[in-house]
């Protein structure tokens, strides 16, 4: 017997009680032949995609989610899509008991509640980000972008700047460190310089308009622009400043790189310049003539000077135009308009950012990092193949 | 203009002014949150650092550790801490140097890559088991991190694990550790010591 779902059987009688037949269908997402013929749906509180846009993050393990940068356009990640990775699930807070609790090398400690924290002055900047573990180094030929690197996306966040905090409390100027912890049953920690707290870092409660999803943290979260993005701990409960970093198990046995010196970085936090091209990809299939190539570009360091794509693997490079707007720390939208023969083409792209440093190539990265790196920060060039036929794969190439 | 009108003009402008006032002099503290007691701090304050701050009284024995580690670790680390399927946590190879870089096929574990003992106790204690995080007792905590810096062949059988015992023990990777100097201030003068 043919299984069909409760769900489904309940809003098809729904439909066809309420609308009618024809805008029964509509409602399941089947058309009317003509839709100016068929009184369209009423409204409702609570807007929802078109049945018929399917795209979805993937997900791994149930601790992780990727962006499927391949459907998006623009520079905002919807935030029902933003990427995810948790390291002991999502909790559920009541934002009427949260509190934040600031103390150590400070004259007062304090703790605020949510609405303490909103009644400061606020601020929104457009921000992308990212975990550091964002390459799919075993990818093969059928990989999207979004399953390559798909552990970025780009939020308006909006919150209060934690300088505001750190002065409301008396941080000590002999602090240097401040301890970040989350309330989630990981209880997540990090370490973070002070100076980050006087540069750009805020306690967001806000993402694109809205209050952030419990998956990015609800009701606040740490957020430190175009830092690694375990170190923007979602469900803040705590910060204790200090002289000294705290040592935790994610920033020594974990998000730590080692080198072919026989030495291990650790405190990398920020993310290098990377790009990404979202279209043509795999697995879309495209035709001879005009295509419109274009993709995504980021940086840590600050904004995107210039994108590089190469119309043969490498060999030349041709600046990209950059969509405005260009901002810092912010995802950028790069494209770039080319006339296919329908020979095999490699097309790739490189991001520039406002310090002067350029994405590396993958043999760059593997002389430094070598094969037995872990996937924490690698931003290698990455290509696709345009094949005869019009179907596009990613350019392989296994790590090592 | 009626003297209603001005009336409201002048409103107008007094309300503009007080805004200007208000942009222009933010105060230094907004008076905003409250006090934290000391108990309210001790209650969430759970961090261990490197030199043992932060540690609990209690006491733990490799023995003891064994027999926790068999119940409620084995299952996701395996029977000596090395087969997983989860993290591995014991094993001292690579003997010399640190060539994880160059070798692919060295797993790194608490004996050969964690930096600092007392984050062992930090971890275990704030985040394991995973299906009853928080749940071991400081005892049960010092036992385990007893128990697999024993098996990590860098405490005595016969070792006990309490606050003054466990920041004493020094783990073989932490010179080769390097913070990065772009985010920390003055870590560029810092090479791994030898």
């Amino acid at each position: 017997m043919k299984k069909v779902s409760r769900r489904k059987v309940l809003a098809t009688a729904a439909g066809a009680v309420a609308l009618g037949p024809a805008a029964a269908a509509a409602a399941a997402g089947q058309a009317a032949p003509d839709p100016t013929k068929v009184r369209g749906k009423p409204v409702r509180p609570v807007g929802q995609r078109s049945p018929y846009e399917k795209t979805q993050r993937w997900t791994r393990f149930g601790t992780s989610t990727g962006t499927p940068h391949e459907d998006l356009y623009g520079i905002i990640t919807p935030s029902d899509l933003h990427f995810e990775r948790h390291h002991g699930g999502v909790p559920d807070i009541d934002p009427a008991t949260y509190t934040l609790l600031i103390h150590g090398m400070v004259e007062r400690p304090t703790i605020f509640t949510l609405a303490d924290l909103k009644r400061f002055p606020s601020t929104s900047r457009i921000q992308f980000l990212e975990c550091s573990g964002n390459l799919g180094r075993t990818a093969g030929p059928e990989t999207t972008p979004g399953q390559l690197a798909g552990l970025t996306s780009c939020s308006e966040w909006t919150g209060v700047p934690l300088a505001t905090l750190f002065r409301e409390v008396g941080a000590s100027p002999k602090a240097t460190w401040f301890l970040a912890e989350g309330s989630d049953a990981a209880v997540m920690t990090r370490s973070v310089p002070v100076s980050k707290a006087y540069d750009d870092a805020i306690i967001a409660y806000g993402q694109n308009g809205e209050a952030i999803r419990p998956e990015q943290g609800y009701p606040a979260r740490l957020f430190l622009p175009g830092w690694e993005g375990n170190a923007s701990v979602k469900w803040l409960r705590r910060i204790e400043l200090s002289d000294r970093p705290f040592m935790t198990r994610e920033e020594t046995s974990k998000y730590t790189e080692t080198f072919m010196d026989d030495t291990a970085r650790m405190f990398s936090l920020v993310m290098d310049a990377r790009s990404l091209i979202t279209y043509p990809t795999y697995p879309k299939r495209v035709e001879r003539g005009w295509i419109e190539m274009h993709g995504i570009a980021w940086s840590g360091n600050g904004r995107i000077t210039r994108v590089d794509v190469s119309l043969d693997g490498g060999a030349t490079w041709t600046a990209a135009t950059l969509q405005d707007p260009v901002l810092p720390k912010a995802h950028t939208r790069f494209r770039h308009l080319f006339n296919w023969s329908g020979a095999e083409t490699v097309i790739m792209s490189r991001a520039v950012d406002e310090s002067g440093y350029m994405q590396p190539t993958r043999a760059e990265l593997l002389n430094a990092r070598g094969p037995g790196t872990q996937g924490y920060h690698l931003n290698p060039i990455t290509g696709w193949v345009i094949r005869p036929d019009g179907v596009v794969v990613y350019k392989e190439e296994p790590w090592g | 203009m009626g003297l209603t009108a001005r009336m409201a003009a002048c409103a107008a402008l007094i309300v503009a002014a007080a805004i200007v006032v208000a942009e222009a002099q933010a105060p230094a503290r907004f008076g905003f949150g409250r006090p934290a007691t000391p108990e309210e701090i001790k209650a969430r304050d759970i961090d261990i650092m490197p030199d043992g701050t932060g540690l609990p009284p209690g006491r733990g024995t490799v023995s003891d550790g064994s027999a926790l580690y068999a119940g409620k670790c084995a299952r996701c680390h395996g029977p000596t801490g090395r087969e997983g399927p989860n993290d591995v946590l014991v094993g001292r190879e690579p003997r010399e140097g640190f060539p994880f870089s160059a070798n692919p096929k060295l797993r790194k574990s608490i004996g050969n890559y964690w930096p600092y003992a007392s984050t062992v106790f930090d971890y275990v204690r704030r985040a394991m088991p995973p299906d009853a995080p928080g749940s071991l007792t400081d005892d049960e905590v010092y036992a385990l991190v007893a128990f697999l810096l024993h098996q990590n062949e860098l405490i005595a059988a016969d070792a006990v694990m309490d606050a003054k015992t466990l920041p004493q023990v020094k783990m073989p990777a932490e010179r080769y550790f390097v913070p990065d100097p772009r985010t920390v201030p003055g870590a560029a003068a810092k090479k791994p010591q030898e």
